[in-house]
């Protein structure tokens, strides 16, 4: 049986999205800069996909701007908060510690060019509050920047809540919306936001391609210089075939959210069930505020990337928050920041399911990783001290 | 898999001599936990010929089978040749690592060095200190992977 259950990582292209882009590489192949009719029938389309992505996320069309995906938009966005806060003398910008390298690296950035960043602690129930917040804005803040749902962990943030106080505050609030756009219900007038990242392959749209929507009155800052493209502050020919398969796959999503969620969470709650019967093992993220796919546990005493290579020859496709697989040895900083120490981060498993996983892929899952934790265990050094009390466990 | 050799896989998915010897004339164990790696080697040595040999590990796919490869390496050998033993042998052996994974078969080289002193100790052999650098393992953590 193989089971992809990544889907945090990255999405299986539906039919839907594929035959919505397949026609504007062959056919409507035109720049919608050029005034001739296959020009103009790719900007006709290209401003189609536009209104439809805006009334999902309940904004303006002119309020949407197409970006090369959540990475882009992230940097797009704090960029833009940063340059308008500098001209007032405003540098101080608050976020949290569990956010996307996209989100912390562009920080770190800032940091270097005179911002002070604030990153709000996530080890109280591995989310953040709106009161968080309030205390640490400043009279100097110019940006909140805060997921709206941790792509490790799956805790969703109260955005509402930490929207309407940095409405109050006059303060811009900008959340990266990646894992959440498509899975959860946003509106970005009702939920405050003035500035939104979304990357359509995290809901079954192609990859290459996302949104950053700005709220009228804020003036976007360019990353990069070039044509009238995006009314000027996102040059570049856009990528129209990808904008056509964003645009379906977020119709797709939006239209089914009810049952994909409730098909889904049916499918994430079992496998939490049957994964915590594993001894000593802990479940990372917000219990209740999650999102509907994501499953994150720490096993004690093994290591990540070996249950990941092992899951992988059973055929199961999953992720570990070990960055031990990225390259760098040191654990996620997500699980880090929610209070893991090492030993236990290292030894961490993300399952991130979507509505095409199937209840007897739960089932394969479930028979599968306490056999994998068991036989690593049992060449485990560090398991065989717990067991003999050389070693504290961390978890019950 | 492109993310290791067919040898690498084949002794993580196979690891040999897994396990522990109980009574062991020499054991050493290396890592840490901030790497997220730690190996125990246990030796058994009869007329300076190591007999048998197992290893415990904690850690990615290339440590587990770094630790498996090592002892494969050394078992039926004298204890000259194990102490000649070189983390680039081991990985030479697997037909490499990907070079920010080169740490595991410094940590196979080190355990079974450590094994070997452990022994050397445990029956008054006398050795030259040289032979058994301390390594500094949050050194060596910048030294593979840079700072941060």
């Amino acid at each position: 049986m193989h089971v992809y259950a990544d889907n945090a990582a990255t999405t299986r292209v539906s039919k839907t999205a594929l035959d919505a882009m397949l026609p504007y590489f062959t056919e409507i192949y035109g720049n919608p800069s050029s005034l001739h009719s296959v020009g103009q029938e790719a900007k006709e389309a290209l401003e189609n996909a536009r209104e439809r992505i805006a009334g999902h996320l309940g904004c303006q069309p002119r309020e949407i701007y197409f970006t090369s995906g959540g990475t882009e938009s992230d940097n797009m966005a704090i960029r833009t908060a940063a340059a308008l806060g500098a001209r007032k003398g405003k540098r101080h910008i608050i976020s949290t510690a569990f956010e996307h390298h996209a989100v912390l690296h562009t920080l770190k950035k800032l940091e270097k060019e005179g911002f002070e960043v604030t990153l709000l602690s996530v080890k109280d129930d591995h989310n953040i509050t709106a009161d968080q917040v309030r205390a640490a804005l400043r009279e100097d803040t110019c940006l909140v920047t805060c997921m709206f749902a941790n792509n490790e962990i799956g805790s969703v943030l109260p955005v509402r809540e930490i929207g309407a106080v940095c409405k109050e505050a006059g303060v811009i609030f900008h959340t990266d919306a990646v894992q959440a756009v498509g899975h959860l219900p946003i509106h970005v007038k009702d939920d405050n936001i003035d500035m939104l990242s979304l990357s359509g392959h995290k809901f079954h749209g192609p990859r290459g391609v996302g949104v950053l929507y700005i709220r009228r009155g804020i003036a976007p800052a360019n990353l990069i210089e070039g044509g009238g493209q995006e009314r000027g502050k996102r040059p570049g020919t856009e990528n129209l075939p990808g904008i056509m398969g964003m645009a379906a796959a977020l119709d797709d999503a939006i239209a089914n959210m009810d049952a994909h969620t409730a098909h889904v969470t049916a499918l994430r709650d079992k496998l939490i069930a049957g994964l915590s019967k594993i001894p000593h093992c802990v479940l990372n993220g917000d219990p209740v505020d999650r999102l509907p796919g994501n499953v994150s546990f720490c096993f004690e005493g093994i290591e990540g990337e070996s249950l990941l290579l092992l899951l992988d020859a059973k055929g199961i496709c999953a992720s570990s928050g070990s960055a031990c697989t990225s390259g760098s040895l040191d654990p996620s900083h997500v699980l880090l920041a929610i209070g893991r120490p090492h030993e236990i981060a290292h030894g961490s498993l993300r399952l991130s399911l979507c509505a095409d996983n199937t209840d007897e892929e739960i089932d394969h899952i479930l028979a599968v990783v306490p056999q994998v934790v068991e036989y690593l265990r049992k060449m485990s050094p560090v398991w065989k001290d717990l067991e003999a009390g050389k070693r504290q466990y961390i978890t019950p | 898999m492109a993310l290791y050799s067919e040898k690498v896989m084949d002794h993580f998915m196979n690891p040999r001599n897994v396990g522990s010897i109980e009574n062991a004339s020499g054991v050493g164990e290396v890592g840490n936990a901030k790497c997220g790696d730690i190996m125990k080697i246990y030796l058994q040595i009869e007329n300076d010929i190591i007999v048998d040999v197992k290893f415990e590990t904690f850690g990615c796919g290339s440590a587990i089978a770094s630790s498996s490869m090592a002892t494969e390496m050394i078992l039926g050998k004298s204890i000259h040749e194990a102490m000649a033993l070189t983390n680039k042998a081991v990985a030479e052996a697997l037909d490499g690592l990907p070079a920010h994974k080169m740490h595991c078969s410094v940590l196979a080289e080190e355990a079974i060095k450590n094994a070997l002193k452990d022994y050397f100790d445990k029956n008054h052999i006398p050795y030259d200190p040289a032979d058994f650098p301390e390594l500094d393992h949050d050194e060596l953590h910048e030294a593979v992977h840079g700072e941060d």
